[in-house]
């Protein structure tokens, strides 16, 4: 491996891949971007030293997803912070306002579509420059899971394994998350037309 | 809690459930029955066919959006621990 060798490019790029993913799912748990940047810092040491007993079992990547949620949990029970999933009360409700469909539960009119540029089939710029502002006001257990498996584009498992939940429960934190981020890039489009 | 009327599970899906059912979807989580329900709605709705596809799109286009650079002090301090624990094995 070469970044056991040594290898500084390779370590780099492994920074620059998943910096900014750290410090946003670090913030889900800990009160302060301070608090949020000191975990990253001690997870980025502890993979330099831990890179010889990193057996391969896992992904790199989870494994040092992995090291900061835990070292990220400690640090929010030395805070007395509530662990982003230690309640999830949260009331079960439609994630489409319920004004959009008729009483035979379907579109009144179709729904609003998101600007998208049709060379790269990616929305448009002007929404991608929303779209990690609205990630960041989401919920803390939101942010976490979104953050994981869309930006950082983690597997289902690999999101239950480093958050310590269920399968289940991450897919429906999922989507809650992305329809919320919907919803909020939505008044962009409307005010842009 | 019951937000409308229950309806059978042989019953074709409506708008209104299909959206809820989405992020199942692309995980391949639905079960069998419930992914030919969803793609028997999907063939015949435009209105459910843009919402999945702009599901589909805002995934792919939080995949694709570049990260921040690293904060170069932070960056900096990183790659030097790096050389002092690593560069010499
Ligand atoms: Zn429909």
């Amino acid at each position: 491996m070469r970044l056991r060798a040594g290898d500084e490019a390779a370590f780099e790029a492994l920074v620059s891949q998943h910096d900014a993913a750290l410090h946003r799912v670090a913030r889900t748990f800990v009160p302060t971007q301070a608090l949020a940047d000191d975990v990253v810092q001690e997870t980025w040491l502890a993979v330099i030293r831990g890179l010889d007993r990193f057996e391969g079992r896992s992904s790199l990547r989870t494994w040092i997803f992995t090291i900061l949620a835990n070292r990220a949990r400690t640090r929010a029970v030395r805070e007395a912070r509530n662990l982003p999933f230690s309640s999830l009360g949260e009331p079960e409700g439609p994630t489409v306002d319920p004004a959009a469909f008729g009483s035979d539960g379907t579109w009144r009119s179709a729904p609003p579509r998101l600007d998208c540029d049709p060379e790269s089939n990616l929305l448009t710029m002007e929404l991608r420059a929303h779209i990690l502002d609205a990630v960041d006001e989401l919920p803390d257990h939101m942010r976490a899971v979104i953050t994981l498996r869309d930006i950082a584009g983690l597997s289902p498992e690999e999101v239950c394994d480093i958050l310590e939940i269920s399968d289940g429960n991450q897919r429906v934190i999922l989507h809650r998350a992305r329809a919320k981020v919907r919803t909020a890039l939505r008044p962009i489009v409307e005010v842009s037309a | 809690m019951r937000l409308w009327p229950r309806r059978h599970r042989h019953d074709p899906l409506v708008c209104r459930e299909f959206v809820e059912l989405v992020t199942d979807y692309l995980d391949g989580a639905l079960p069998e029955s419930e992914r030919r329900r969803f793609e028997a709605h999907l063939a015949q709705c435009d209105g459910c066919d843009g919402y999945l596809e702009d599901t589909r799109r805002l995934v792919t286009t939080l995949q694709a959006t570049p990260p921040p650079p690293a904060d170069p002090a932070t960056r900096e301090a990183l790659l030097s621990a790096f050389r002092e624990l690593r560069g010499e094995s």
